[in-house]
């Protein structure tokens, strides 16, 4: 067995033979079941650097979003020398390495597809090097011409119609989350031999087409790993042995996140799983009397300051399916060991208490991985923590992690994947409530009168008959399903091609797992237009041409979001039928097919491309965000709305299912202690159910309001909201978007 | 069969926990600042049985903890007091925590009516009850009735013990307004007389519910009045000297 002196004090044997990051945190960590009340306030130093954070993100919103942007670097590990927050406060700096040389500097990443890294320097004024274009046209092309020049006209057309949006073929597809602690654990030098034995082993001699791509691929991942190293260096470390101190681990896998997000601009580029394990080195230096409590939270500190500081240049089409700069920095704390213990850890505390030392922030995209079983302590602190900031997330660890098992990050905003042990293929989201207008219309998009689906035959009824709409959009649905599978295959294979994420998957076992995530939007409008159809009657309003451009409702009609089985077992029918006609279909590299029902801010853009529908939605209008029931349609209050969403079973989503909610204060609890433990409870009886995921806003319409007139109110500066699956600065959203946001239910406004 | 008026899945501010809240139809009470004067016609509710209520309540029994259950308010539930009776009643059968939330209006120790409301009282875990003016002139100018066994009630329910959280809207203006230094001393020295008041709480008026008075065709009796300031809540508070610990 191997042993290293800076593993002294560790317990267990399985990591020290092969890397085994869950084994480690297994034998290691330290339950807490305390409360809050051992908390530091920020350091002199987190203060001064928080600070002058806080003045750059102001000076960056001053100059229209971006403070500057490389123009003549191909950012890489290496490309840049050190950066810091500010020369002067340089020492200060516990944890460090930005993207690039300068705080908030945008890097210049072409291999997503050159035209939109010129598009997006030009978008903010900028002039990128002009050799770049003969560079990555001439020479050598990217993963976006790669896709384009393989996609059939179908695909083409189908994707300018927008029945699928968001596809990764214009940028990096993430939500790949390197086990970043591995480089804390193990040091490079470890990892590299690691890889070199699966190098060795990489098929029998015979060269297949799956075994030269995974011996090249592997190549690929030990060549990034020596460049890590050299990452390091430029920062004066040394990271090719294990971390040896709590200062060190967090450094050391901050520096396996920075290599990441140096080298994709995947539109998820999430953290992971690293409360309890940091938690390990931190309590071994605090009973080594070498790190006192003020210490270990400037760590957490000054590590989730460099998670608020990532930044990806991106072009306004981007912005408008996922506003206001989000990166989904994604980090998790608490869930349940298989064995059933807590893993809450004290740092599990100091994550949280971050949003109390720097204030509210959308990033890191903060996660508790939720149990009703998780200590009372922490429960009633996380809550407090939403109650003040709305800027966390919740997820059902009692559903995932029998799935999952307990080891999972979340690698979105609602998506498990096993830490070091899988990767995915990330999907966007197909619009279903589209497919039901090509349905009804013969495959014709009512917005561009293309005939973009099969020519199948209409309906031409006056009043929409149940059945028939019900056997014609089961037919539509298998087209979409097709087609939509088909293209992510051919995304992913170039983008494996042509951007392939040598460093992350360095981190990830050589034998990964795939899963194949597609996603649904418009779910809740199919619903209730189904239910429209069924228990009202729908009259159709017709063009000249004859198309259906308009529906009339005649009569109520059960909507989803009431706890109403009429409607909801619509919903559950919809996401199981679209669940198993993906399935249907090989996918790309024998991944395992998943889905989602999360629209993030999408939920605008996709509503706008969509004409009116029969649930009474008016063309143009927007879709609820992800599993939310539509807006107006909850009657019965909060947890009518989360029952029916809580009736959608996650193992037909593993991709995850994601519902946001605000209340408002005042409809919480009398007073801050009732606010507190009320939503504790909600959580509790939601969770119980099965319900997959919940944001959390506690505020007020009226709050808002106010904050989309004066956003130059200090108060509002970091104002946090949570969408969907994700957080966001509420004045970095549109005007649009903005009001979207406020159109949305708020419980309790009387 | 009840007149309900709505049914609410999420209530926290009327009663402990997490509650199912029912409003029923029906109050003869026209208070100024009244925000439902929508509940005040009974015959405009829907009609539901007791078990079709509880059933619907129980959908959200995994929220309630140990402390949550149903409240029913309304309107005034008392006058449906049969129909309450059997649902509160039933409730307890089922192992539910049922709150009322009253104005105590048709509230009297005679007749009949005392008799079905000492069984209500049996199966009714906690009371909520709104005092609005301890003045009885100005009472009737705030609601329209007399204020005498409405505090009456409250001696009552202090006589069997039955726990109560005593409910106070503060209303800054017009002819009843009961945000003033005086009514409120005289209130607290009235609660202070009693020994099963578990929590005061001040509700301030707000004017959320004005549009319905618009929608209703019935002139706004407040209409200016603005909602309290954060100054004269905490005044209230300090009077009726409340700790909810």
């Amino acid at each position: 067995m191997i042993e290293k002196k800076e593993w002294a004090g560790f317990q267990g044997t399985a990591w020290k033979e092969e890397v085994n990051t869950r084994d480690f945190i297994q034998n290691n960590y330290t339950v807490y079941n305390g409360d809050e009340s051992f908390l530091a306030d920020p350091t002199e130093a987190t203060d001064k650097l928080w600070g002058k954070l806080k003045e750059l993100q102001k000076a960056e919103r001053a100059k229209g979003g971006v403070l500057d942007m490389d123009t003549d670097i191909v950012s890489s590990m290496t490309s840049h020398g050190p950066g810091y927050i500010c020369e002067e406060y340089k020492d200060l700096e516990k944890v460090v390495g930005l993207q690039t040389d300068k705080p908030l500097k945008r890097a210049f990443m072409p291999f997503g597809g050159i035209k939109m890294a010129q598009e997006s320097c030009e978008m903010y004024g900028y002039t990128p090097d002009p050799s770049f274009d003969k560079i990555f046209n001439d020479y050598h092309k990217t993963h976006n011409q790669a896709v384009f020049d393989a996609y059939t006209p179908e695909m083409r057309k189908a994707r300018k119609n927008k029945i699928m949006t968001g596809l990764p073929d214009t940028y990096g597809r993430g939500r790949i989350v390197g086990d970043y602690r591995r480089v804390a654990l193990y040091g490079i030098d470890f990892l590299v031999a690691e890889k070199k034995k699966d190098l060795a082993r990489c098929g029998n001699g015979t060269m297949t087409e799956k075994v030269i791509r995974l011996r090249e691929e592997i190549a690929e991942q030990i060549k990034a790993l020596g460049k890590m190293k050299e990452m390091a260096a430029i920062y004066g470390c040394d990271i090719s042995a294990p971390a040896a101190n709590a200062r060190e681990a967090v450094q050391w896998l901050y520096f396996g996140y920075l290599a990441a997000i140096k080298t994709q601009n995947g539109a998820a580029m999430s953290v992971g799983r690293v409360s309890t394990f940091l938690d390990i080195y931190i309590k071994r230096d605090m009973d080594l009397g070498i790190l006192t409590e003020k210490e270990a939270q400037e760590l957490i500190d000054h590590f989730t300051m460099k998670c608020r500081m990532v930044k990806f240049a991106r072009i306004k089409s981007y912005n408008e399916l996922f506003s206001g700069d989000p990166v989904w920095a994604t980090l998790e704390v608490a869930g349940l060991g298989q064995d059933g213990r807590s893993m809450v850890t004290k740092t599990d505390y100091r994550f949280l208490h971050t949003l109390e030392n720097m204030g509210p922030s959308p990033e890191p995209n903060l996660t508790v991985l939720y149990s009703k079983r998780l200590p009372d302590n922490f429960r009633r602190y996380a809550s407090y923590i939403s109650v003040k900031t709305s800027s966390i997330q919740y997820e059902n660890d009692d559903v995932m992690r029998p799935v999952w098992g307990d080891d999972y990050s979340i690698c979105c905003c609602v998506s498990a994947t096993q830490t070091g042990k899988e990767m995915q293929f990330f999907g966007a989201r197909a619009n279903l409530a589209k497919c039901l207008n090509y349905a009804i219309n013969g495959g014709v998009d009512i917005k561009s009168k293309d005939q973009v689906g099969p020519a199948y035959q209409p309906i031409t009824s006056e009043y929409l008959d149940y059945s028939e709409v019900m056997a014609k959009y089961d037919k539509m649905m298998d087209w979409l399903a097709g087609l939509y599978v088909n293209t992510l295959n051919l995304i992913h294979y170039m983008h494996d091609k042509y951007y392939y994420e040598a460093a992350e998957m360095a981190l990830i076992d050589t034998d990964v797992r795939r899963t194949f995530a597609t996603g649904i939007a418009g779910f809740s409008h199919v619903v209730d237009s189904l239910s429209a159809i069924k228990y009202a009657k729908v009259k159709t309003v017709r063009d000249e041409s004859g198309l259906v451009v308009n529906y009339e409702v005649e009569g109520d009609f059960p909507r989803y979001g009431n706890d109403d089985d009429r409607a909801d077992d619509i919903a559950v029918w919809l996401l199981k039928t679209f669940m198993n006609k993906l399935r249907q279909y090989e996918t790309y590299r024998d991944s395992e097919p998943t889905t989602s029902i999360l629209t993030i801010t999408s939920n605008v853009v996709y509503g706008k491309a969509t004409g009116a529908l029969p649930d009474g939605r008016p063309a143009g209008a927007p879709f609820a965000p992800g599993a939310n029931p539509s807006y107006g349609a909850e009657k019965n209050g909060l947890l009518a709305s989360l029952n029916s969403v809580a009736k959608l079973p996650y193992e037909y989503a593993l991709d995850g299912i994601s519902n946001t909610q605000t209340i408002h204060p005042d409809a919480l609890g009398h007073s801050e202690e009732e606010q507190v433990k009320n939503l504790v409870m909600a959580m509790d009886g939601y969770f119980e159910r099965g319900a997959h995921h919940l944001n959390v806003n506690v505020f007020g319409t009226d709050k808002l309001y106010d904050a989309m007139e004066h956003p130059e109110k200090e108060e509002y500066a970091n104002f946090t909201i949570r969408v969907s699956g994700y957080a966001v600065k509420f004045i970095d959203l549109t005007r649009e978007q903005q009001l979207d946001v406020i159109a949305r239910t708020c419980h309790g406004n009387l | 069969m009840g007149y309900i008026h709505s049914l609410e899945s999420f209530g926290s501010v009327d009663g402990p926990g997490i509650r199912y809240l029912i409003f029923f139809t029906g109050c003869n009470m026209r208070c100024q600042f009244c925000h439902n004067p929508d509940t005040w016609v009974m015959e405009k509710g829907t009609e539901y049985t007791a078990d079709e209520l509880l059933d619907k309540a129980e959908r959200y029994r995994s929220y309630w903890g140990n402390e949550g259950g149903i409240t029913a308010s309304g309107g005034e539930p008392l006058l449906q007091i049969d129909f309450l009776l059997e649902l509160f009643k039933k409730a307890k059968q089922r192992k539910i925590h049922t709150c009322l939330d009253t104005s105590a209006q048709p509230f009297t120790r005679e007749g009949i009516f005392f008799e079905k409301f000492r069984k209500l009282m049996d199966c009714t875990d906690l009371v909520l009850l709104d005092i609005k003016q301890i003045y009885e002139d100005k009472h009737l100018l705030l609601t329209g009735h007399s204020n005498k066994n409405i505090l009456d009630c409250a001696r009552y329910l202090d006589g069997i013990g039955k726990p109560v959280w005593i409910r106070h809207v503060l209303v800054p203006g017009g002819a009843g307004a009961s945000d003033e230094d005086q009514q409120l001393k005289e209130l607290a020295a009235f609660l202070k007389t009693l020994h099963n008041i578990e929590r005061v709480d001040v509700l301030p008026y707000h004017t959320f519910g004005v549009h319905k008075w618009e929608l209703l065709g019935i002139p706004y009796p407040l209409a200016g009045v603005m909602p309290p300031t954060a100054e004269r809540i905490e005044n209230a508070k300090r009077i009726l000297m409340i700790d909810n610990k």
